[in-house]
């Protein structure tokens, strides 16, 4: 005897939970009666069984490690993006002394020309600046590109970049006489170093002058 | 659980490769189970749960974080596998020629269809058993079989995995069932 299709359905709908109350009370009925049907549904039941008793296989000890190992490397640049974006100070500043050393290559560089302090007792014969005889020049002397001759004095400092102090000695053996400091400047690194060094004399100066100016305000008022 | 894999899949986004390894830690069993039952080979299931992962890692940023990683995964890990049987089929053409010979096909060279011997299916462990009539299965229903069963995954999960509609897995586990109780009943 061939049962209907419908029987075979309604089994499956039955092992995926999805069968209704009225077909699973249908089958229930039809199984008792139809020992084939009732065999086919039971061996269902058991091959299913047999697979979900199959044990639950583990993964390798060493498989975590093994997949990490095969990954692709992460990328340089990846890993440097990484780095600026956790020490974005630093970045900054680098960056800041790149474009720093720029301008002031650039500056080192560009200017070939003789350029000297503005004092009006300079005497500048081709690319010497003298400091004539008996002449007494105010404030700092800073000669580009050519010799400084002092005859003179200077009050203050005198500085020769790109150039030499041509009375020969630099400390003041000669004549010539110079109450501040005596600097030559040839070397590149020097000159940086000159110009860092400008830098912050300015900005400490600044600062004093404030804090000067302050003390003067305070003092008026303690006066007043 | 899911909350810990988004983490850990935002801090892989961001390029931290050691996050990955919590990843791989929690799923590597059900991912290495997945393709040893489809494949029925310990070492071909662990080269192929391997490349899932590194396939999972290197697509990181095409997994759209609002769905389950898992689903995922396992479809990468599916799809490799079934790609893995269709690749070896044409060892296994029994109608092909066998190269050396002059006309004998693979069918003069397996065995006739009666049992082995009793000693021999003794010596065979229920375990190997099951797992063998499970790789028999045709691969289309070998992999609805595996994720319901074993994985005991839900029946929507598996039409998502498998990228097919509702019906067609219902039918195919359906059909998966009826071969299994063919293969299993005598045992």
């Amino acid at each position: 005897m061939k049962c209907p299709e419908k029987y075979i359905a309604y089994m499956h709908e039955y092992l995926d939970e999805e069968i209704s109350k009225e077909d699973a009370l249908e089958l229930k009925a039809h199984l008792s009666k139809c020992g084939d049907c009732h065999r086919h549904f039971q061996e269902l039941e058991k091959s299913l069984a047999l697979v979900k008793s199959v044990a639950h296989i583990a993964a390798p000890g060493d498989f975590t490690m093994r997949v990490m190992n095969a990954l692709p490397k992460e990328k340089k640049k990846v890993g440097v993006q990484r780095w600026l974006r956790h020490h974005p100070i630093l970045t900054a500043a680098s960056l800041f002394m790149v474009l720093m050393m720029g301008s002031l290559l650039s500056t080192w560089n560009t200017e070939k020309a003789l350029s000297v302090s503005k004092q009006p007792n300079l005497v500048i014969d081709h690319d010497t600046v003298i400091v004539p005889e008996g002449a007494v020049v105010k404030g700092d002397v800073v000669v580009r590109n050519g010799s400084l001759r002092v005859e003179g004095q200077i009050d203050g400092n005198a500085t020769v970049i790109n150039g030499e102090i041509v009375n020969g000695e630099k400390y003041m053996a000669s004549a010539g006489q110079v109450t501040g400091e005596v600097k030559e400047i040839n070397a590149i690194f020097e000159w940086i170093w000159y110009h860092m060094k400008n830098t912050a004399k300015e900005v400490v100066n600044f600062f004093e002058d404030n804090e000067s100016a302050e003390e003067q305000s305070l003092g008026v008022a303690v006066f007043l | 659980m899911d909350a810990i894999i988004k983490k850990r899949i935002k801090q892989v986004l961001k390029g931290d490769q050691n996050a990955y390894a919590e990843i791989v830690e929690l799923y590597k069993d059900k991912v290495y189970q997945l393709c040893y039952r489809m494949l029925g080979n310990r070492h071909e299931a662990e080269d192929m749960a391997q490349e899932a992962f590194i396939r999972a890692y290197v697509n990181i940023a095409s997994f759209n974080i609002e769905l389950k990683f898992s689903t995922w995964l396992y479809r990468i890990a599916t799809n490799l596998c079934i790609d893995r049987i269709r690749k070896k089929k044409p060892d296994y053409y029994l109608d092909a020629e066998v190269s050396g010979t002059d006309g004998l096909t693979m069918y003069s060279q397996i065995p006739s269809d009666t049992r082995l011997p009793e000693d021999e299916v003794e010596k065979m462990e229920l375990q190997d058993i099951i797992q063998r009539e499970i790789s028999n299965l045709p691969e289309k229903y070998r992999s609805v079989i595996v994720l319901k069963y074993i994985e005991e995954l839900s029946l929507n999960e598996i039409s998502e995995i498998l990228d097919m509609p509702l019906g067609t897995v219902k039918t195919r586990i359906h059909r998966g069932r009826e071969a299994l109780r063919h293969q299993l009943r005598n045992v």
